[in-house]
């Protein structure tokens, strides 16, 4: 590819050819690279306008560190229910049939981008204070879910909600590595001699290990990431990190840490790349074995 | 070593409405290499995997070695086998795969039998690469290798040569040919080039919906072929209008032997085109149609009032078989199978 | 006959239908149970398709609806003139920015929603300056939100026909560079633009962060907003910008899926 691009003849000079992508990267440089500028720009800012590490440094607060916190289990926590179940779907639809297996794949690519206002409202609906199990459970079985608590507004709440676009997720990105796995492998391992048990832990196991901690890293960033179904669900206090953001946004400004949203936006950039470049990396050994 | 016989005893296999064996009966002896040869869907490739254990049949027996193995499952049956392509598992080198199979029976020694079998199939130098950093031909012989690191009662060959690029292709089923020769284990090779299994096997099998249609030494499937469609799938046949009159049938003047007879009357020869003479002659009833240079041979059409025959001449012939030339049409003597 | 492989089929078909039953039930009871909550109001749904009653009752809604479906429109227009032709013209031309451009489209997924908008927000103070407070500024940054997303919808459509050999060709017929783009390159990624507007629309019909931060209205602004006072309200239109999303985006799949399988 590259060797061609370089052979390639020019008939005319290069700036001319340039010029065509003017507006695309004037627009890209306004709205993407200026606002990532202001954040990690801002982040350093004190509120004079000089350099100032005091934003970084409010970072180390108990509040944000617990946020982060709460951040990290909520997204570990519903990326690995996510993947396990996505994983196990994945595998059924792998032996299934075509006909169940499309159905089953369109409706994940819907509810994987299904989060935000009309997802927290769904489980207020299912099973908010008078929700529809809420309410059967308490009629029928006289169980109260939340007898311990309201939990739903809560991070295990969040961990359920976060499941219902974690899961089809899941299915996305792994069945392309599921339907890498060849069956000749698994025919040629009976051949030599391997149980069902042998073939999974030194075969597919083993194949499918980057693809599905890869898949799982992904899973992360994406919860990392949500902001709508959790500002949705939680009105009050800011359990996770977006939320603290929000209310660096909207409250008013605290003395002297006029830029510590940008600070813990920073932060969250910063998770959320490490974690995208260790997926990609995987990424890449998934592609070697079962491209 | 020595391998052990193999007896598929009335094989039935059904998908759908679609026989893929239909009663099928093959006997393979010890340290024999018989090859299947068959258009695809002709069962030959069932017929190697329910013989693998990697499905099921829905009737018959399979015996190794005298012993009932229809009901063990694959990974007790004690056989090696070779796939198409893309077998090798991508996450172990060469070795690794090669010693996959004796790690799992907790055999002794294992690097050193791993080292002993790339040799053998001439990739000692490969054994640390992993399946992507080598060719497709390097591939399939890893994958011999590790099929034959087990000891096999049987070796399975399936379709090993097809996904690879013709000089390749030569050079290995030479070599699968010397190495079995050299080993002696019993081995069922599938393929659907009858080039490959005349040159390979020491018997082969012509398939057709499911049964046996012919199983012979190479020669004699070539030479002899018991009906028009193995005469048609192994190599290309004239089809020439005659009259059989018992034991012979005449084409175009020519008497020529019948292969197994048939009724007297009006009747279709299969002659090979390299049966065919073609000499020019002034007054010869033939006349050259096309002529194509091939190599060696050539290729000459020649019109014999209706007729068109083919025939495969030296090439050194070519220059006085110009389009339009006279030429008179002979046959040699070896028996011709009829059309039915 | 012994049917070893057949009862491995078994087993796998119990697994199967165990995962589908299990994971179908977890799917499937929020979207029953928006039902039954939205329903326990009966005059609700024959209000919700009743749109000058509607608009009437809740002009916040009426309003999120109608920008809504503005930004959708709006952004998909944006995304295509942004992005056509430049994917199109780097790919032609100029090879070696392809990486940069990649690079530049793939970075939203990178940057969290809620990360841009403490970004955009003195950006769009300037928006503002400009061009006022509408909820229709709200085009600028989604269509930044999009641009992974209809990025690889279109370079995939790129990568499937041989652009190069097809401009070559076209050019050597006389064509100039406007002509081969309009008349030659796109008819031949017709279904990519189309998924790639698909997305986008999709996208955008579920964007709140952005919205919302920015002080501005929209859909799901507008739900959100209903649900503190009107709860059975607030879930139906819920569940009607789902099933609007599902038959948006399952049109979308399918269609891909048929593509794919006629290959």
């Amino acid at each position: 590819m590259a060797s061609q691009a370089v052979a390639a003849p020019r008939r005319r000079p290069r700036g001319t050819a340039l010029l065509g992508t003017v507006p695309f990267f004037a627009y890209v440089t306004i709205f993407l690279i200026i606002p990532t500028l202001v954040v990690v720009i801002g982040a350093f800012a004190g509120d004079d306008g000089g350099v100032s590490l005091a934003n970084v440094r409010a970072l180390t607060n108990d509040y944000i560190l617990d946020a982060f916190g709460r951040s990290i289990v909520l997204s570990a926590v519903s990326a690995l229910i996510g993947a396990i179940g996505g994983a196990l779907l994945a595998y059924a639809l792998v032996t299934a049939g075509g006909t169940i297996r499309r159905i089953v794949t369109s409706a994940a690519g819907v509810l994987a981008q299904f989060g935000g206002v009309t997802l927290a409202f769904a489980f207020l609906a299912t099973i908010g204070l008078s929700g529809f199990v809420t309410v059967w459970l308490k009629d029928h079985l006289s169980l109260d879910i939340y007898s311990g608590g309201v939990w739903l507004f809560e991070l295990p709440g969040l961990i359920l909600v976060y499941t219902y676009f974690q899961i089809p997720l899941m299915l996305i990105v792994f069945l392309p590595a599921l339907d890498g796995i060849r069956p000749q492998w698994r025919e040629a391992c009976e051949n030599l001699g391997a149980t069902t048990w042998q073939y999974w832990t030194r075969v597919a196991g083993p194949l499918l290990a980057p693809a599905f901690l890869g898949s799982t890293l992904l899973l992360f960033a994406n919860a990392f990431s949500a902001y709508a179904t959790a500002a949705a669900l939680v009105s009050q206090g800011s359990p996770i990190i977006p939320l603290q953001i929000r209310g660096a946004l909207t409250s008013e400004v605290v003395l002297g840490q006029q830029n510590l949203g940008k600070a813990m936006a920073l932060g969250m950039v910063i998770v959320v790349a490490v974690v995208m470049g260790l997926y990609s990396l995987l990424e890449r050994r998934t592609a070697k074995w079962l491209g | 070593m020595t391998g052990v016989a193999v007896h598929l005893e009335g094989l039935r296999r059904t998908f759908g409405s679609v026989h893929a064996l239909d009663n099928l009966d093959l006997e393979i002896a010890a340290g024999e290499l018989i090859a299947l040869l068959g258009p695809s869907g002709c069962g030959k490739t069932t017929a190697l995997r329910v013989l693998a254990g990697l499905e099921d049949a829905d009737g018959g027996r399979v015996l190794v070695g005298g012993k009932d193995v229809t009901a063990l499952p694959a990974n007790r049956r004690d056989m090696g086998m070779v796939f198409q392509a893309y077998s090798l598992f991508p996450h172990l080198t060469a070795a690794e795969n090669v010693e996959f199979g004796l790690k799992l029976r907790g055999r002794r020694r294992v690097p050193g039998r791993a080292a002993e079998m790339l040799e053998l199939v001439g990739l000692s130098s490969h054994g640390g690469r992993y399946p992507h950093q080598m060719s497709g031909g390097q591939q399939q012989r890893v994958a011999l290798a590790r099929a034959l690191a087990i000891e096999p009662a049987v070796l399975l060959l399936d379709e090993p040569l097809s996904a690879l690029d013709a000089k390749v292709r030569v050079q290995l089923r030479e070599e699968i040919k010397r190495i079995q020769t050299e080993v002696g284990t019993t081995t069922l090779f599938v393929t659907h080039d009858q080039e490959e299994a005349l040159a390979v096997a020491d018997r082969v099998g012509v398939m057709r919906a499911g049964r046996l249609e012919q199983l012979d030494t190479p020669a004699e499937v070539y030479q002899r072929p018991v009906s028009a469609f193995v005469a048609d799938f192994v190599g290309l046949s004239n089809r020439l209008p005659g009259t059989v009159t018992g034991p012979v049938i005449s084409v175009l003047g020519t008497e020529l032997p019948l292969v197994t007879p048939g009724a007297d009357g009006a009747a279709t020869a299969l002659v090979r085109p390299e049966a065919v003479d073609v000499t020019p002659a002034p007054d010869g009833a033939g006349r050259v149609l096309t002529s194509s240079f091939l190599g060696p041979t050539s290729r000459v059409i020649v019109t014999v009032g209706e007729t068109l025959v083919v025939a495969q001449v030296a090439s050194s012939q070519l220059p006085a078989l110009t389009p339009g030339t006279a030429v008179t049409v002979n046959f040699h003597p070896v028996p011709v199978a009829l059309d039915l | 006959m012994a049917g070893v492989i057949a009862a491995r089929r078994r087993r796998q078909r119990v697994f199967r239908w165990t995962v589908l039953v299990v994971l179908g039930i977890f799917f499937l009871l929020p979207l029953a149970a928006m039902l039954e909550f939205s329903t326990r109001n009966s005059e609700t749904w024959p209000l919700l398709v009743n749109w000058p009653k509607l608009s009437d009752t809740y002009p916040d809604l009426a309003e999120g609806i109608v920008s809504s479906l503005e930004q959708a429109a709006l952004t998909a227009v944006l995304m295509l003139v942004l992005l056509v032709p430049t994917a199109i013209w780097v790919r032609l031309r100029l090879p070696r920015l392809r990486r940069l451009v990649e690079f530049l489209c793939l970075l939203p997924l990178t940057i969290p929603a809620i990360v841009l908008v403490v970004g955009l927000a003195p950006v769009y103070a300037w928006v503002t300056y400009f061009l006022g407070g509408s909820s229709l500024t709200l085009v600028f940054a989604y269509t930044i939100l999009v641009l992974p997303y209809a990025y690889r919808a279109i370079d995939a459509g790129l990568s499937a026909i041989d652009v190069k050999t097809l401009a070559e060709a076209a050019r050597s017929l006389g064509a100039g560079w406007t002509t081969v783009i309009v008349r030659v390159v796109l008819p031949n990624i017709r279904s990519a633009v189309l998924s790639a507007a698909f997305l986008t629309v999709a996208l955008v019909l579920g964007e709140f962060t952005i919205a919302s931060l920015l002080n501005r209205t929209n859909l799901q602004v507008s739900i959100e907003l209903l649900g503190k006072s009107s709860a059975t309200m607030s879930v139906a239109v819920s569940l009607a910008a789902l099933l609007l999303a599902f038959v948006l985006l399952m049109l979308l799949s399918l269609a891909g899926g048929s593509k794919k399988e006629s290959k």
